[in-house]
């Protein structure tokens, strides 16, 4: 289920990387490798670079230092592979839903008859057929969010990178949009680098999960999320979810107090 | 709906309470005709002067429409070269300013001096009272897109054009709007005004403002008062359409637009 399938090759590698505003040090000397396959989480206090790493490897800011690879190109031009869903959903509000899910392919000149079919079959994937002719002002934040996280599979991205993307839902739906989201995974099979504040979403979701220190941002510490796919409600009740939440806690925990 | 309806009989029923107030006033008072002409006589007049009443409106909303429609196409554009670049935006935006300071009274004689009497200076001065809340709101609505949005054109590569016809031009539209629903209102006044200086090319026909100073000179109070009464009407009519066509564009995603219709 994992990497191996693609004979582990790298989808993401960063070495050295730094970056700077100014004076103050966002982010030191980060050396990550991520594998085709993978779902990284990136967890940390505010203030350690999390979006600022997502922004790094989307190539929408720059590093001071060190280089960046996306499938050994750099980040602005393995763009068409990537897709980023935001903290918030994002939508045009002047387009339905049909449309909006469609803005990605149409903004990389798709044509219109391949646009509609694949608009039809990914609103049919993440349940929103039924509102397909609605504007965003109607929905709900699990709608809206949904809807977004379809415009980004829509252009069929091999790395997928999510800024807290269901940070502001409230947790029911968001244990059951994380449920749908491994879902899709397993159909679609692309790598993601997902930046969270919650431990709990973290561990259901990973394969691994990257601890950063803050002040100057770094990492501090990665943990390898074993649990078994394909994960559901039942993962979550489990002994072994449960101890590691606690050992991501207790790491985010010496984090803070450092 | 039933609740538009009331609102409608009340309005209707003070502007009746308003006439008859006046109408009794002129009984019990008797003055002169063209001190205060009564309702009736003003009634009167509006029939009796129907066709040059007709013709002066039909002048003034023209040169009012093609100031304003003039004022939305140039402080689009002008808007548009403000949204390139903030430096543009800090050497230009003072000048906007003065556009709005600058009493149109004054400026007036000016522009007939240069275009000459008639529509074309009439239409000129609608277009410059117009033209700054136009600028200032498209600008405003082209600037504020949120930088997420602006992100995610990025990532799936983008180009410039498509940020703005896509993204920056529709995000604009109900700022834009706001700037429109201001500048109809004055527009008829520009007008108006701008026929107070510049008049007409051709004696005895004109727009209101012309027919107005020409009414005054003349103690027609009655036809001065049905004019006044059709440039307000002008004004209303400007205001409606603009407000319609602001709800048929903007009813299925904006909240403004949404809340105004369903009220």
């Amino acid at each position: 289920m994992l990497g191996t399938t693609a004979g582990e090759a790298c989808m993401v590698t960063l070495s050295g990387v730094s970056k700077r505003y100014g004076s103050t040090t966002v982010l030191q000397q980060i050396d990550l490798a991520i594998v085709q396959g993978e779902f990284v989480s990136l967890i940390g206090p505010s203030g350690c670079g999390k979006s600022t790493l997502l922004k790094l490897i989307s190539g929408l800011t720059n590093a001071s230092e060190g280089s960046i690879l996306v499938e050994g190109r750099a980040p602005v031009q393995a763009r068409k592979t990537i897709s980023y869903i935001f903290q918030d959903a994002t939508l045009l509000p002047w387009r339905t839903v049909t449309r909006n899910v469609g803005l990605g392919l149409e903004l990389e000149h798709v044509d219109s008859k391949t646009r509609k079919a694949k608009v039809q079959s990914l609103l049919e994937l993440v349940g929103l057929s039924h509102v397909a002719r609605a504007f965003p002002r109607q929905l709900s934040g699990g709608m809206k969010m949904r809807v977004s996280v379809a415009r980004a599979l829509a252009t069929t991205p091999r790395l997928l990178l999510m800024d807290e993307p269901f940070g502001a839902l409230d947790e029911m739906t968001r244990d059951r949009l994380n449920e749908e989201l491994l879902r899709l995974r397993a159909e679609q099979n692309w790598t993601a680098v997902f930046v969270t504040h919650s431990v709990a979403e973290a561990v259901f979701l990973s394969t691994r999960i990257i601890v950063l220190a803050p002040s100057p941002g770094r990492i501090a510490q990665e943990i390898s999320i074993t649990l078994p796919f394909p994960r559901s409600r039942v993962t979550r009740e489990s002994p072994e979810f449960e101890s590691l939440v606690t050992t991501v806690s207790r790491a985010l925990r010496g984090v803070h107090s450092a | 709906m039933k609740k538009q309806i009331l609102t409608l009989l009340n309005a209707l029923a003070v502007f009746a309470a308003f006439l008859l107030l006046w109408q009794g006033l002129d009984l019990l008072l008797h003055l002169p005709p063209y001190m205060l002409p009564s309702p009736a006589a003003v009634g009167r007049a509006v029939l009796a002067r129907f066709p040059s009443l007709v013709a002066s409106l039909a002048i003034t909303s023209e040169e009012a429409a093609g100031g304003l429609a003039a004022s939305i196409v140039v402080g689009l554009l002008i808007g548009l070269l403000f949204a390139q670049s903030r430096w543009i935006r800090r050497m230009l935006y003072p000048y906007t300013i003065l556009l709005q300071t600058v009493p149109i009274v004054a400026v007036a004689p000016l522009i007939l001096m240069w275009a000459g009497p008639g529509t074309l200076s009439v239409t000129l001065v609608a277009f410059i009272i117009c033209l700054a809340p136009i600028i200032a709101n498209a600008t405003q609505g082209l600037i504020s897109v949120e930088p997420n949005l602006i992100h995610l054109f990025l990532m799936h590569n983008a180009s410039r054009w498509q940020i703005l016809t896509r993204l920056r031009l529709p995000h604009a539209v109900p700022s834009l709007f706001v700037g429109i629903r201001i500048a109809a209102g004055i527009s008829v006044i520009g007008a108006i005004t701008g026929e107070l200086f510049a008049g007409s090319s051709r004696v005895g026909e004109g727009g209101l403002g012309y027919s107005i100073l020409y009414a005054s000179a003349q103690l027609q109070t009655d036809y001065l008062f049905a004019l006044v009464l059709a440039a307000t009407v002008l004004g209303f009519a400007f205001f409606f359409l603009v407000m319609f066509l602001e709800w048929y564009f903007l009813h299925n995603w904006h909240e403004s637009a949404r809340t105004t219709a369903e009220e």
